[in-house]
């Protein structure tokens, strides 16, 4: 039986984790290769680093962040932040990342998702979305770019739709309503995606306990989980995260 | 004693050459079709499309020093891709394969509530032993991401998985040894395979 996965989240600044609060007063936590080793060891399923770097000359900080990770980490991790050409995508692929995550750049241009697909494989391509409430949109979600910054015109399932048609193999959506509140996943959204496109759908934003992760997984058709301050200040352990899971019937990977 | 790991541009060949390296083994990545098939061992990755790759394989000449190898009954490993293409087609843009060992990789039946391609971890449960196979756990978890699997004849089915369907997930055939799965991505139980492969005299 396919298990649903429990992914960390990692956000890399000028090649330190840091883990943002509604994006802002971005604290260090840590070196990205350490904490994904930790991880890698507790059975985490997969991770995900965020390039937070604001400046360009310090990108290539990251591709030798990756290189390093994939020396060391035997499980799938996936990069985005900043990734706006196939160039930037080929960088990460080749450094040791499966999966390229393509956010604000692909609502910019969406033709970067179809490139990327038919040079790597849909597989490698992942669609973040940032979605926010609102009640003008027809779905009830408007698409957010720039970390939740700038609205954009587009409804978050439309998006969704057209992503998956240009080639996306995965989506990681995060709501910003709930991200950073420890408040639990924004459930009605993701199950509205989830059960819309064929391909996986990552939860992201507002995971506080593991019962927050049972809710999305057993209520919402969520494939995977992501969590970040969660775990990364020691409150919960992936352990007991999956434990917590797999006592209430989710299939996880528990012998690793 | 000379492992080649077969380059002909796969998009998992660098990570399975980390693991190789991590596992600390005398290996080289070779696009040569006569080094291919005078190697002692040969580790054939893949990840992509069935037709690409085989014309890239025609093209080059790869295709067929991995058949050579295959006749001289020493060890080959197929991952992912490579564990679809050893077959005599695929059903993915009705492709012809290499016809190492009889069968066909066909698609996932389309199924409501499954999403293709079929990714993540799932369990894998050996019908028979195998040393490959050695001190991995009945039911042990590994990665996968593909839209189709293989289908061997049922005397080169090594362990099975389940989505939608029972599926064949290991094969192993005299020489061949063969995971839909990807073993550099699958943790310890995955370096393990590798490991036993590297150990492995067929």
């Amino acid at each position: 039986m396919l298990e649903k996965r429990v992914i960390v989240c990692l956000d890399v600044k000028d090649g330190r984790t840091t883990k943002g609060v509604k994006f802002k007063e971005n604290i260090d936590i840590g070196d990205p290769v350490t904490m994904a080793r930790f991880y890698y060891e507790e059975g985490v399923d997969e991770l995900v680093f965020y390039d937070i770097t604001a400046s360009a000359e310090k990108r290539g900080i990251m591709i030798d962040v990756v290189a390093r990770v994939a020396e060391q980490i035997f499980i799938p991790f996936s990069v985005g932040g900043g990734i706006g050409s196939v160039r930037e995508m080929r960088a990460v692929l080749l450094a040791g990342a499966e999966k390229v995550s393509v956010n604000s750049q692909a609502v910019q241009n969406p033709g970067i998702i179809e490139e990327g697909a038919s040079l790597f494989g849909r597989q490698c391509i992942v669609l973040g979305m940032d979605a926010l409430t609102d009640p003008e949109m027809p779905s009830g979600y408007r698409v957010v770019i720039d970390g939740g910054r700038r609205k954009t015109g587009l409804d978050a399932l439309e998006w969704v739709l057209k992503a998956e048609k240009l080639g996306a193999g995965e989506i990681v959506l995060n709501s910003i309503d709930a991200d950073g509140t420890k408040n639990g996943y924004e459930c009605r959204l993701t199950r509205m995606i989830s059960e819309a496109v064929q391909i996986p759908v990552v939860a992201s934003g507002g995971a506080g306990t593991p019962e927050h992760l049972f809710q999305v997984f057993a209520n919402a058709s969520a494939d995977a989980a992501l969590v970040a301050s969660m775990v990364h200040f020691g409150t919960y352990s992936i352990r007991t995260i999956k434990e917590y899971l797999a006592e209430r019937g989710i299939p996880v990977r528990m012998d690793f | 004693m000379k492992t080649c790991v077969v380059d002909y541009k796969a998009g998992n060949l660098r990570s399975v050459q980390t693991a190789l390296e991590f596992l600390k083994a005398d290996f080289i990545v070779t696009a040569d079709p006569d080094v291919v098939a005078g190697a002692d061992k040969l580790i054939f990755p893949g990840v992509g499309e069935a037709r690409a790759a085989m014309s890239v394989l025609e093209e080059t000449g790869l295709g067929k020093a991995i058949q050579e190898f295959h006749k001289t009954g020493k060890p080959l490993l197929g991952i992912c891709l490579g564990s679809q293409i050893i077959l005599e087609s695929s059903e993915e843009s009705d492709t012809l394969c290499l016809g190492l060992i009889p069968g066909k990789a066909r698609l996932f039946p389309s199924t409501p509530g499954f999403k293709i391609p079929h990714m993540g971890w799932n369990q894998v449960s050996p019908v028979r032993e195998h040393e490959v196979m050695k001190g991995v756990p009945t039911n042990a978890s590994f990665y996968f991401v593909h839209s189709y699997y293989p289908e061997p004849g049922p005397d080169a089915v090594l362990a099975k998985s389940e989505y939608m369907i029972s599926f064949p997930a290991a094969l192993a055939k005299d020489n061949l040894v063969a995971f839909q799965f990807h073993p550099e991505k699958s943790g310890k139980y995955g370096l393990a395979l590798l490991e036993n492969f590297l150990a492995w005299k067929a």
